[in-house]
């Protein structure tokens, strides 16, 4: 291995104190396998602070009551909690009203009621819905479902060599027909952070609605859905530090008045007869039945911790080590890179030679090196590299400069094991 | 590489992993079955001749990870000339040693040969799948093929 002298990223960033940072993750200090847990998972959950955790708590300690139903105290505090979450999280996306911003248990449901509800009303035989051929299962099998449902047409924009979306492809293939660009923010599978501005405004000019799959934008980049030009943007709460079940889908308000109601039941209506039941408006409209309601404050104490720490000050130390494992993976013999796009958030998929993913992902488990081995929910991406899974390391601000070393070092190992 | 580690990827299994045998297509077989693990990506297509009560020949391809690749190659040298009774038994003997508790004392049964070899993998109760999956793939041959891959998901 080569001298970790130089080329290794700071071990600090001014402002950002990561020992600290670390000691508010209780698992952190966790060892498996009898070695320090080194987590490089955070694409497929990110780990909570103590603050989501105590937040969970005290819901449950404090205020537990059911949301927007009673008259009695809890109940207040319950609802002002719950909503108060509601605010969070407009503020965090940009957003410019909290009303825009439905509770769901995270990405895949947001995307799931656009296709229901507005995909539904406004996409018919003979329509398009584009996707890009970076998008995950979540923001792919709900258009499929839908085209297939109004026999319109699913339009996959291709990638190219290094894992970016073509825009010229993206630009030509956009049409009057098309109803719907859906669209990742950041790849799960590559890293690849897609031009949404651009995106979006190219399918503006052609009159299409823009849905983001912000799964891994909203953890790791920040979020301006104004800036973004994008009409709905959806992400989870689990891989945004706080508990799974939480997330969100914010859309622009004229869409969300103009969309019927995704799943019926309590809590979404105004009046109820057996002739005819009337509607809340949104967002409530969208969230039938009892929510997660300490899933939101949980989500809301991620983000108040994530701003708290700073965001953009987290952004760029996550940046730091991201940018140091790319350029050092390659020394690794054997090691190949799979996506080398222009700009790059959190992850980085690579293969062995040789050397299975999942028998990679073992070598490093037993090191205590959580990664993940797999196709990563995004098997056209996998065939349009030709292999059939990688492995994945993922960052988030609380990894550490030598956490990269140990990543190196367990790939060596690995690569020494299954050489021929 | 620490010693726990050379349990699971024993020489052997690296062996086969790298060289795996019997690999390839069987012109003279009258029993495939495709076998796929979805979660993992591992992939087999078995290719047995029976001849009688006797497994004739047996020969496999696919991709997938050093334990199933190592698996496959070791089961179809294990079986190629075997009576097809004495293949069921070495199947429930195979799969009583990868699935037995971790940390319990085992009993190897000496038919099982080579294939001992595998007894690290129920340590790594997510890998005991990649194990088996040639395994229960064989088992889909000799009643004659599935319409859909078996899976050990």
């Amino acid at each position: 291995m080569r001298a970790l002298a130089a080329e290794r990223a700071p071990d600090t960033l001014p402002g950002f104190d990561l020992e600290r940072v670390r000691a508010d993750f209780p698992i952190l200090a966790r060892r498996v396998h009898g070695r320090p847990l080194v987590y490089l998972d955070n694409a497929a959950t990110t780990q909570k602070p103590r603050a989501v955790l105590q937040a969970i708590a005290r819901v449950y300690e404090e205020s537990c009551s059911n949301v927007a139903r009673g008259v009695h105290t809890l109940s207040q505090e319950a609802t002002a909690l719950y909503e108060g979450a509601r605010a969070t999280v407009a503020r965090f996306l940009g957003a410019a009203d909290p009303r825009e911003v439905v509770f769901v248990r995270g990405t895949t449901e947001g995307i799931n009621l656009m296709a229901a509800a507005w995909g539904r009303a406004r996409v018919g035989a003979g329509d398009e819905v584009l996707v890009t051929g970076l998008e995950h299962h979540s923001n792919l099998v709900p258009w499929q479902m839908l085209c297939a449902e109004k026999g319109a047409r699913l339009v996959v924009v291709p990638i190219d060599d290094c894992g970016d979306v073509v825009m010229e492809e993206f630009a030509r293939l956009l049409s009057p027909r098309t109803r719907i660009a859906a669209v990742a923010h950041v790849s799960n599978a590559l890293g690849t952070v897609n031009p949404v501005r651009r995106m979006s405004d190219l399918a503006h000019a052609v009159g299409a609605t823009v849905v983001v799959d912000g799964a891994q934008g909203a953890p790791h980049l920040p979020v301006d859905v104004a800036a973004l030009g994008c009409d709905a943007y959806a992400f989870s709460g689990h891989k945004t530090y706080g508990p799974s079940g939480s997330g969100a889908l914010w859309a622009r308000r004229e869409l969300l008045e103009a969309m019927p109601p995704y799943q019926g039941g309590g809590g979404m209506i105004t009046s109820v007869t057996f002739a005819k039941t009337e509607y809340l408006d949104p967002p409530h409209r969208f969230e039938a039945g009892t929510p997660a309601i300490e899933a939101a404050v949980g989500l809301a104490a991620a983000i108040d911790y994530l701003e708290g720490i700073g965001r953009e000050r987290a952004a760029a130390w996550e940046q730091a080590l991201l940018d140091d494992a790319v350029a050092r993976l390659p020394e690794v013999p054997g090691l190949t890179l799979v996506g080398t796009p222009r700009r790059r958030a959190s992850v980085v998929s690579f293969t062995l030679a040789g050397a299975h993913p999942h028998d990679v992902g073992t070598v490093l488990d037993r090191r205590g090196i959580a990664v993940r081995a797999g196709h990563h929910c995004a098997q056209p991406v996998m065939e349009r590299f030709g292999v059939p899974a990688t492995t994945r390391a993922s960052f988030a601000f609380y990894n550490r400069p030598d956490e990269v070393d140990a990543l190196i070092a367990g790939l060596h190992a690995a690569a020494e094991l299954f050489a021929s | 590489m620490s010693t726990d580690l050379s349990d699971l990827y024993q020489e052997v299994i690296l062996d086969h992993n790298r060289r795996p045998r019997n690999f390839g297509e069987l012109p003279a077989a009258n029993r495939t079955a495709r076998g796929h693990n979805p979660l993992c990506g591992d992939k087999v297509t078995l290719f047995v001749q029976v001849e009688g009560d006797r497994v004739e020949d047996i020969a496999f391809q696919g991709s997938g990870c050093a334990i199933s690749m190592a698996a496959a190659s070791l089961m179809t040298d294990a079986l190629k000339g075997m009576p097809v009774d004495e293949a069921q038994s070495l199947f429930e003997g195979f799969h009583r040693l990868v699935t037995s508790r971790p940390g319990e004392p085992v009993e190897v049964p000496a038919e099982l040969g080579k294939l001992a070899v595998f007894a690290g993998v129920r340590d790594y109760p997510v890998r005991v799948k990649c194990a088996t999956l040639p395994w229960h793939t064989f088992k889909a041959a000799l009643a004659g093929g599935e319409a859909r891959p078996v899976s050990t998901e």
